[in-house]
């Protein structure tokens, strides 16, 4: 069956092809091919929406991207709703669920709608005036009572379930809009051979040739045309054409971001198609064939369903065969809409009367409309709309005043001109010129390579049009350089024009009957419910400048940013400022030129992928025996390894007991590690750290410090030297990449006279450190070719030999204060090697640590953690480690600024040992320390705990802290305030376990 | 996303694979240690953060990995010119606004 507003014949869909969809739970049938918009009017249903701040229903304005009212919500499923969507841009498919938005308890009885009448409240600016007071009620009432009433869609409530793509792309002509401009330039380029994009954000090509009815091009009709230049465009080898693709950002240096909508149009799109694909194109020329913008004309309630734009009536009728009433008025200030008017009076439509604001026009198009007996009326003015739901009547006054005469009509198709599309050149920074005759804003000065052409260019006529795009179009290819291409001449030749329409110029601002001296609500931005009177107002109330017009009235700020109402608003503010429009200025056009989605932005980088996952080698082990996992910056590392019944306490507990008691074994392959070699090796290090590294033996390791220029410790490490010309580096986990960038950039850019290269080993190594008594027994049957003893493997020593069988840097120390090894391997062995290891530890009793336990462990014995203990403004001497610093050295970095005033002044805080008063109060790491708890609030603050835990090995709390005059302050007392009572502490030494140190040996 | 020359690579490459590294052209004393505090001053805090062009250090941290100096415009945000770490500032600049 044939909806009632779809015309048999007219149109390009197949009408037989139909398609069911719902609207507000109401089933209705469309047509492959259709729009919401399209198939809706089809319907007859002109009602879908209510705007934004006076609820007042809404209908279609356009029939494409500048749509600023029939935003509704498309929903797939309960996860896939997708608000505000413009109806007139989704496609139909068949089963498509559409909901109206901002209205309750229905889109036709609306009882925020008393918003309407009570809007001498809600003018321009009314968030900064009214609802003030009293201040508490905004707070709790007026804000989110006016919050709920105002608005767009809601946002899903579940995980998106679809998936985004994302291509880099490059090309030497890069051509927006597939108008016939952008297709003219396309060809032109394609032809030459050189690279070309051509990306239009409608399903098919041809731009306004898709209601252009008097377009004719190589002996064709224009839409036909179109389709026949693309397929030859999409055959080339050297052409992408991309369809439903929205150029929606222009960046430096032609730089286009593209998002591609590739299933929303499909009924059930499969699983291995994204939702969207965002496209970075880098192009060494763009050209913009962007088009025009019809604007409509601002009189008295201009708002009501069935009151559209001319062109868009047109498309409707042309492309969708669709009339959008059955008897239309017509009112204009300029020739388009007459042919509006003309086609559908041909396709069988009532024309009421066709209202033209201007007195004496002439030309074809008027003659053709009297000649088919429409009514034409001159220099009269549409003064009001009636009816509400639904437009009803037109009346109708000479502009200058005079009698009013009321015409029935079921829409009222209007057009006030057209605004050229410079969004995106004004984005690429180019600078817009007025053009004081046609009234228009037209690209000026270029900033990027990049050149305009058609209707976004204020060139009329398709002739003009084409001619300036195929000449652009093989300028940029030459401009690009053919280098990838065989040929630098144009093969092809220029579309011919056979026959076409033309039209220009129309009016800005408020049109009579709207003018200054009217209270009438006469919209100028239909989305944000911007009257003309509000932008008066706004300049009545001392606003200058445009961009202040514009964030007071809020008009173009909605998303469809104003496509159709910045020209007027502009107008309307330069009339009542009494200055001329390029002296107010237009707003700046910003990315993206229709809303983006979230998904298309973030693409794969969600969930698993947002961030890579590092793990060691030995993490499928751990992950075996139960381990509780921890993030490191991006590493995954083994925190605890719990047993049946264990909670982390208990299994932390046994852990740190057992180290002390047999021995543990610990993945430490998450170090960082930088191999430095060459022949100033040692002169490198000398530089880098502040320890004496050229008397340190081939063989032995050195604890080292690392400083900023500034004089702060920047990170730590122990350094084994293998060979003279060959340091093992380790650093912290986190500090690894930073730590190898310094090094790299005071090896290149300070001390490039030295020979000497570094190489990140970090991957390379894994590393299992074995700590405790039994630690030597557990390795030794393992190793080969290296001398195990303490004399010949003393603390603090390297060798290189065989552990089963694979090669092995193998260190002697300790960050537990036991004797200990960390045993390096190639990662691929780290697993089995780790393994051995693991079965020749539970010989003896040894356990797994995490790194909970190496935490506690290491504070046990005072040892410092780089970004815990430290905090950016740590000196060596602050965290007691003045006896790091080679003292006789002349140079390294940090050498200055380590001896700035402030940095060797008293007072300064420094690391010590924290000991609670009850040994069983374990300190909050960051708890603030003062030393006086009976002072007033707020208290002076001397420093923080910077780790604290609870010992076993110790029977009782430990802690470190960074506090004002620490060493001096050795055996006070000192107070933690907490919530729940303030807490005693004695300053301590920084060692709690084995103070003499050995166990080391032990 | 801007494109940047690698004086290296010889090559224009996207931003993503390149590092800021601040100023350039802030030599570091031979003789550190001795430095006073007002040329220390200089040396680590004080930066010109020019409106225009500023001479600074990038790093083709995702390439070559190598260092090197550049100069940018920071109102147009374009890249006048790079070259190696080490060369002198060039005396003459392509295409600088003033």
């Amino acid at each position: 069956m044939i909806a009632a507003f779809r015309i048999p014949g007219a149109g390009r869909l197949k009408q037989a092809e139909t398609a069911s969809f719902s609207f507000d739970g109401r089933p209705y049938a469309g047509v492959e091919g259709d729009t919401l918009a399209s198939a809706l009017l089809a319907n007859g249903v002109h009602l879908v929406g209510r705007s934004f701040k006076y609820h007042r229903p809404r209908g279609f304005l356009s029939a494409g991207a500048e749509e600023p009212n029939a935003l509704v919500e498309v929903k797939r499923d309960a996860a896939r709703k997708t608000p505000n969507v413009r109806a007139t841009v989704q496609e139909l498919y068949d089963g498509l669920t559409a909901q109206s938005q901002n209205r309750w308890p229905s889109l036709s009885f609306d009882v925020s709608a008393v918003g309407d009448i009570a809007s001498p409240l809600l003018s321009a600016g009314f968030y900064y005036k009214t609802f003030m007071w009293p201040k508490s009620a905004w707070k709790n009432l007026y804000e989110p009572k006016i919050r709920a009433a105002a608005g767009l869609g809601v946002a899903p409530d579940q995980p998106d379930p679809d998936h985004y793509s994302a291509r880099y792309a490059h090309c030497d002509v890069l051509v927006v809009g597939g108008g016939a401009a952008g297709i003219a330039a396309a060809l032109a380029a394609a032809e030459t051979g050189v690279r070309v994009i051509l990306a239009d954000e409608q399903a098919d090509f041809g731009g306004s040739l898709r209601f252009e009815s008097g377009a004719r091009i190589d002996g064709q009709d224009g839409f036909a045309w179109a389709q026949g230049a693309v397929a030859k465009l999409k055959a080339m080898d050297n052409v992408r054409v991309l369809s439903r693709t929205t150029a929606f950002g222009y960046y430096a240096q032609n730089f286009v971001g593209l998002v591609e909508r590739v299933s929303d149009h499909l009924q059930s799109p499969g699983r291995d198609l994204p939702r969207e694909r965002l496209w970075q194109v880098r192009a060494s020329r763009v050209v913009l064939a962007t088009g025009a913008i019809e604007r409509h004309m601002v009189f008295a309630d201009n708002d009501r369903p069935g009151i559209m734009l001319a062109s868009a009536a047109r498309t409707y009728l042309n492309h969708y065969g669709v009339a959008v009433g059955r008897n239309v008025g017509v009112y204009t200030a300029n020739d388009s809409a007459y042919a509006a008017a003309i086609d559908l009076k041909k396709a069988g439509v009532g024309v009421a009367a066709i209202v033209d604001l201007r007195d004496n026009p002439t030309g074809p198009v008027i003659d053709e409309a009297r000649a088919l007996g429409i009514e034409v009326n001159f220099g009269r003015a549409v003064i009001r709309a009636g009816g509400k739901l639904r437009v009803s009547s037109m009346t109708v006054q000479p502009k200058n005043g005079g009698g009013e005469r009321t015409i029935p009509v079921d829409a009222i198709l209007m057009s006030a001109g057209w605004t050229p599309s410079v969004h995106l050149f004004s984005q690429s920074r180019g600078k817009v010129a007025f053009n004081d005759e046609t009234k228009r804003f037209v690209p000026g000065a270029y900033a990027q390579d990049c050149v305009s052409v058609g209707a976004c260019n204020g060139t009329d006529g398709l002739s003009a049009t084409i001619d300036e795009a195929y000449a652009a179009g093989a300028k940029a290819a030459k401009d690009a350089g053919v280098k990838n291409a065989g040929a630098d001449t144009v093969k092809g030749a220029k579309p011919k024009v056979d026959a076409s329409e033309s039209w220009s110029r129309g009016m800005l601002g408020a049109a009579p009957g709207a003018g200054a001296d009217t209270t009438v609500k006469a919209f100028v931005d239909f989305q944000n419910d911007v009257t003309a009177k509000d932008i008066r107002q706004a300049v009545h109330e001392g606003m200058r400048s445009i961009e202040h017009v514009k964030r007071f009235t809020t008009n173009g700020m909605a998303t469809d940013q104003g496509k159709t109402s910045n020209m007027h608003g502009l107008a309307i503010a330069a009339e009542t400022l009494g200055k001329p429009i390029p002296q107010v200025g237009l707003t700046t056009f910003r990315a993206p030129y229709t809303p983006v989605t979230f998904g298309s932005i973030v693409g794969h980088a969600r969930g698993p992928l947002f961030d890579p996952t590092r793990k060691t080698a030995i993490h499928p082990w751990a992950e075996r025996q139960g381990a509780v996992f921890e993030d490191v910056g991006q590493w995954k590392r083994a925190w605890y390894f719990p047993k049946a019944g264990e909670d982390m306490h208990a299994a932390v507990d046994r852990e740190c007991v057992t180290v002390r008691k047999t021995a543990g074994l610990f993945d430490a392959s998450t170090l960082g590690k930088i191999e430095v070699v060459g022949p100033d090796a040692a002169k490198f290090m000398e530089l880098l750290y502040t320890n004496p590294w050229e008397k340190l033996e081939p063989g032995r390791c050195r604890y080292g410090i690392m400083l900023r220029e500034d004089g702060f410790i920047y990170d730590d490490g122990v350094v084994g030297r293998l060979a003279p010309d060959r340091f093992h580096v380790t650093t912290t986990t986190g500090g690894a990449p930073r730590v190898m960038n310094h090094m790299e950039d005071y090896l290149q850019t300070e001390f490039p006279h030295l020979n000497v290269w570094l190489t990140s080993i970090t991957e390379q190594w894994a590393v299992i450190a074995v700590q405790g008594p039994k630690s030597r027994d557990i390795i030794a049957p393992l190793v080969e070719g290296i001398d195990m003893s303490d004399d010949a493997l003393p603390h603090m020593s390297v060798r290189e030999g065989k552990i089963c069988g694979v090669p092995t840097r193998l260190f002697r120390m300790s960050f537990t204060g036991e004797r200990g090894f960390e045993v390096n391997v190639p990662a691929d062995h780290g697993q089995a090697v780790w393994e051995a290891l693991w079965a020749e530890g539970q010989k003896h009793g040894a356990c797994a640590y995490g790194t909970e336990a190496m935490h506690v462990l290491r504070a046990e014995k005072g040892y410092i953690i780089v970004g815990q203990d430290t905090d950016g403004t740590v000196t060596p001497g602050d965290a007691g480690l003045d006896w790091a610093v080679g003292k006789k050295k002349t140079d390294f970095v940090g050498i200055r600024g380590m001896a700035r005033p402030d940095l060797v002044a008293k007072g300064r805080k420094q690391l010590v040992g924290l000991k609670t008063k009850d040994p069983k109060v374990v300190l909050e790491e960051g708890a603030q320390i003062v030393g006086d708890p009976k002072q007033a609030i707020p208290m002076t603050m001397i420093g923080h705990v910077t780790s604290s835990y609870w010992s076993q090995n110790c029977g009782r709390s430990i802690a470190l802290a960074l506090f004002a005059g620490g060493r001096d302050r050795m055996g006070e007392t000192l107070y933690v305030p907490m919530p729940n009572g303030t807490i005693e502490v004695e300053v301590t030494g920084m060692v709690f376990f084995d103070e003499k140190g050995e166990r080391l040996n032990g | 996303m801007l494109l940047i020359r690698c004086p290296y690579c010889e090559e224009e490459r996207p931003e993503l694979e390149f590092r800021n590294a601040g100023e350039a052209h802030i030599a570091r004393s031979s003789d550190m240690a001795a430095t006073s505090d007002d040329d220390f001053e200089k040396f680590f805090f004080i930066r010109s953060n020019p409106k225009g062009i500023i001479y600074e250090r990038w790093r083709h941290m995702h390439g070559c990995a190598r260092f090197f100096n550049a100069v940018r415009d920071t109102v147009s945000d374009r890249f006048l010119m790079t070259y190696k770490a080490g060369e002198p500032k060039p005396a003459k600049l392509p295409g600088a606004s003033k």
